[in-house]
């Protein structure tokens, strides 16, 4: 008994709801424990905008203390308690949890949820003209290994000693000797690594294995070629950070020595352990990963970026082959970067010579993917819609993001700006500014998809707006004080002159902070209305001219009413010659 | 399950076993070779080539790597590479000699 | 059961010419070679970075009980030819067979943690714990993770001979390619632990 390639059945209104002869499912099978692509798909997207919210409040608890240090928080300085903010005031152990927390946070249990998890398992399969991912009960055990994960990681807020506090890299010998809170991280990444591993797994399979008749590798949308690399750099990367926190656990309650050099003391007395071991060995370990992460955390957003200037712009990409290897080859030197975070080590010139070229190397695809994205716009007949004024802010933005990186790459430069407030200006426009928008960008643009309804273009263009002028006014600063010298991480900057001096900075960025929160208030309130209220949409409201615009909106079970069938290049918009702009790939018409 | 596949997988059956039994030998040797108690960098060469050697023989008659598809080699490659990277450069990186000058 | 019909479960793919699970089986063994890998390099770091090792004095193959783990070894070798033809009986069409084979792997994987029981055990009667040095810390993570690994490995086996088998009155091929995922595992399981003995064992 052999299974054929069958036209998924969806419905051609796209409830959730059956409608030919099975039975339905129950509501814990059909919401909670689904194994629908698209269901979980939106469990990732809203735990991980959740958890961006979260994230985003922890620094905003944090700007109080770095606008005006040691003064006491009105209001909510009192709620969070006596150890947190004794009288109001934050203390130097709650600030670094506030820090590691946000980090670790909006890294893992924001961005890359939603990029991946979020729109990756929505969004991939539907490109592709597939029925659902190629494993979907594991798609179903990958975010049920991650929730748990993300729930460990917020309770070990109320763990005595407080939660992590050593950095989202969590570097020993500090994070060995953290207090409990550090365990219930180790443990949560644990969780975490695993679900994504599942899901990369998902996804090159997936991607390879279940594209429609006739989507050659060639004519897939840029978004499915991001995502794949992507998956393979999670696959490969991950593994090693799991077992440094491995590692790390035993370091902590078996009280090994994998991290902890010999004659070690802490706080006058010398550490009762066997020593011999490496804190060197995590930072190898910790950042194998973290360096492919932060491209897990741009790829995406450069694939969905790229749908939304193509089909804004109502012209095909400029140099969609280019941007391919570029994608592929970015993904391959990820691997051989990453001790460009640890110049400062003490490692040899042979060795840092070699992550500064490799370091040097990868800027040129990220250039050369920028020039396709910016050469895209060129000509074009742009419609400046909420989804596109994000996409084409994204272009400046990550520019500036890559651009500040090169100071840093270099080790010369390096060895005065590291862990100073440029090493967080830079990698926070790359991520907010950069990735974020990118992420707003496919959230106006494919809700209508997910939901059958648009987004309030108003509310969206103001949201937009709002958060584009506050988001530089939090971050271009922080290159000054970098330049300044300042240190990240830094409690109370005013203990140092150089800190003095460019204090007022932050109150700027505070500022811009506080207003960057408010300015997300149009965007959740325009979510969620929209779901009751917003403009009803058949499956094709932008005119797009890739596979997911041929399903429902929002598609059933199945997703396609027929079995898709893939004609033509993804991005044939103003074909000379058609009677209309957008030729898409899924209609057969000469 | 059709006759052609069921000769085919007889067909299989001897070289199992020949592995099955080559692996033991291996085994024997390794720890035999292990008394002799060569130099260092010699009984790390001669443990981890009867490793690879053994590792192979799994790898290709019992995991059926030698008549696997292009798809799964890439996959491979693309590993061993990453595998070969991790093994080498952190410990290029932490045990390269300088005179702790900086700069040096 | 309202399920979406996934192609190429059972049938490979055309172009590829593997089906979905075999494909998913051999990336999740590309990150598994990366786990361990991580933990080899790891090992290499710290060793090189101590003047002795066992730092204790000594030989490893003098603390570490080369017999017990010689014969481990061949356990797990012996238990990788009856998970071979486990999968052969499956290709054979031949069910009791199957339960035959798959039952004397995961008996031989018993065996194997059975005897890894005794050496961890006689190690903490001597009192040398992963805290002792960095010797046994990384003895004992190493081969704790693999003996982790194949009590993964048991329980996914024990499965396949006990509730799974069910699917082979409806789609023996379908079952006969979980096998050899299964298989594949199990090998690679196999495949770290040569690695392992004589790195930790001999060397």
């Amino acid at each position: 008994m052999s299974v054929q390639h069958t036209a998924a059945k969806g419905n051609g209104h796209g409830h959730a709801h059956e409608g030919h002869g099975e039975h339905e499912l129950p509501f814990w099978r059909k919401y909670i424990f689904s194994v629908d692509h698209k269901v979980i798909g939106i469990q990732y997207g809203v735990t991980a905008l959740v958890f961006l919210l979260f994230g985003f409040t922890l620094m905003m608890l944090m700007r109080w203390q770095l606008a005006y240090p040691g003064r006491p928080l009105p209001v909510i300085g009192n709620l969070l308690g006596e150890t947190a903010m004794p009288g109001g005031v934050m203390a130097p152990e709650f600030y670094n949890q506030l820090g590691a927390m946000h980090g670790t946070i909006m890294v893992f249990l924001g961005v890359v949820p939603l990029a991946v998890g979020g729109f990756g398992n929505f969004v991939v399969p539907l490109q592709i003209g597939a029925p659902d991912m190629a494993f979907p009960r594991l798609n179903m055990v990958s975010y049920w290994v991650f929730l748990p994960g993300c729930l460990l990681m917020v309770a070990s807020f109320f763990l005595p000693g407080g939660a992590a506090q050593s950095g989202w890299t969590s570097y020993p010998p500090l994070s060995d000797i953290a207090p409990t809170g550090q365990t219930a991280w180790l443990f949560a990444m644990v969780l975490i690594i695993t679900s994504s591993l599942l899901g990369s797994i998902n996804f090159i399979v997936t991607i390879v294995q279940l594209r429609a008749k006739g989507l050659s590798y060639w004519r897939l949308p840029f978004f499915v070629h991001a995502q794949l690399v992507t998956a393979f750099l999670l696959l490969l990367a991950f593994p090693p950070l799991e077992a440094a926190s491995v590692m790390q656990l035993m370091d902590r309650l078996a009280g090994t020595s994998f991290f902890l050099p010999s004659g070690l003391v802490v706080s006058g007395d010398p550490l009762k352990v066997a020593g011999g071991g490496n804190p060197l060995l995590w930072q190898h370990l910790f950042w194998f990963l973290a360096h492919p992460e932060v491209y897990v955390l741009i790829l995406p957003a450069m694939g969905i970026v790229a749908e939304v200037i193509a089909n804004n712009t109502r012209k095909p990409l400029w140099g969609y082959r280019l941007l391919v290897y570029s994608v592929v080859f970015l993904g391959f030197m990820s691997f051989v970067v990453w001790a460009h975070h640890m110049f400062m080590t003490g490692m040899g010139t042979t060795m840092s010579t070699f992550f500064q070229t490799t370091t040097m190397i990868i800027s040129i695809p990220s250039v050369v993917i920028l020039t396709c994205f910016i050469m895209s716009l060129y000509g074009g007949n742009i419609r400046f819609t909420a989804p596109m004024l994000f996409a084409t802010a994204f272009l400046p933005m990550f520019a500036i993001g890559g651009l500040t990186g090169l100071p840093l790459g270099l080790t010369a430069s390096d060895i005065y700006l590291h862990d100073t407030f440029y090493v967080i200006g830079h990698f926070h426009y790359v991520v907010a500014p950069g990735t974020l928008f990118a992420l707003f960008a496919g959230i106006y643009y494919w809700y209508p998809k997910a939901t059958g309804r648009r987004m309030n273009e108003t509310l969206g263009k103001v949201h937009f707006w709002l958060s584009f002028v506050a988001i530089n006014f939090v971050f271009m600063p922080m290159f000054f004080q970098g330049m300044a010298g300042l240190s990240r991480r830094l409690y109370d900057p005013t203990i140092y002159a150089h800190g003095r001096g460019v204090q007022a900075l932050n109150v700027l960025i505070s500022f811009g902070a506080w207003g960057l929160g408010l300015a997300q208030i149009p965007f959740i309130v325009n979510f969620f209305m929209s779901l009751k209220n917003g403009a009803r949409v058949a499956e094709n409201p932008w005119n797009a001219t890739t596979l997911e615009w041929a399903a429902p909106s929002p598609p059933g079970h199945g997703n396609f009413v027929t079995e898709p069938v893939v004609y033509r290049e993804p991005y044939e918009y103003s074909v000379p010659g058609k009677s209309t702009d957008y030729s898409p790939q899924f209609r057969a018409e000469a | 399950m059709d006759a052609a596949q069921h000769e085919d997988v007889n067909k299989h059956m001897g070289k199992y076993y020949v592995v099955f039994v080559a692996l033991l030998c291996l085994t024997a040797i390794t720890v035999g070779v292990s008394y002799l108690h060569l130099t260092r960098p010699l009984a790390i060469t001669v443990a981890l080539a009867i490793a690879c050697i053994k590792a192979g023989m799994v790898a290709a008659v019992f995991m059926h790597l030698i008549s696997e598809r292009k798809v799964i080699y890439a996959v491979l490659i693309l590993t061993a590479l990453f595998f070969i990277v991790l093994l080498a450069l952190p410990n290029l990186t932490t045990f390269e000699h300088h005179s702790g000058m900086p700069g040096t | 059961m309202s399920e979406t019909v996934i192609p190429y479960v059972v049938k490979p793919h055309p172009v590829t010419g593997i089906p979905n699970g075999k494909f998913g089986i051999w990336l999740f063994l590309a990150s598994e070679v990366m786990l361990f890998g991580a933990l080899f390099s790891s090992y290499v770091l710290i060793r090189t970075g101590m003047p002795h090792w066992p730092p204790e004095g000594g030989l490893a193959s003098e603390v570490l009980n080369v017999p017990l783990a010689t014969l481990n070894t061949a356990v797990l070798i012996t238990s990788s030819i009856t998970m071979v033809l486990a999968w052969a009986s499956c290709k054979m069409g031949k069910l009791p067979r199957f339960r035959l084979w798959m039952g004397a792997t995961i008996g031989l994987a018993f065996a194997f943690l059975v005897i890894k029981y005794f050496e961890y055990t006689h190690k903490f009667e001597l009192g040398h714990f992963p805290s002792h040095d960095n010797f046994y810390a990384i003895y004992f993570t190493l081969t704790g993770l693999h003996g982790l690994h194949v009590i993964g490995g048991i329980i996914v086996n024990s499965y396949l001979v006990g509730p799974g088998t069910k699917m082979w009155a409806t789609d023996p091929e379908h079952f006969t390619n979980r096998v050899e995922n299964a298989g594949l595992y199990w090998h690679f399981v196999d495949l770290v632990w040569i690695f392992l003995f004589p790195s930790l064992y001999l060397l």
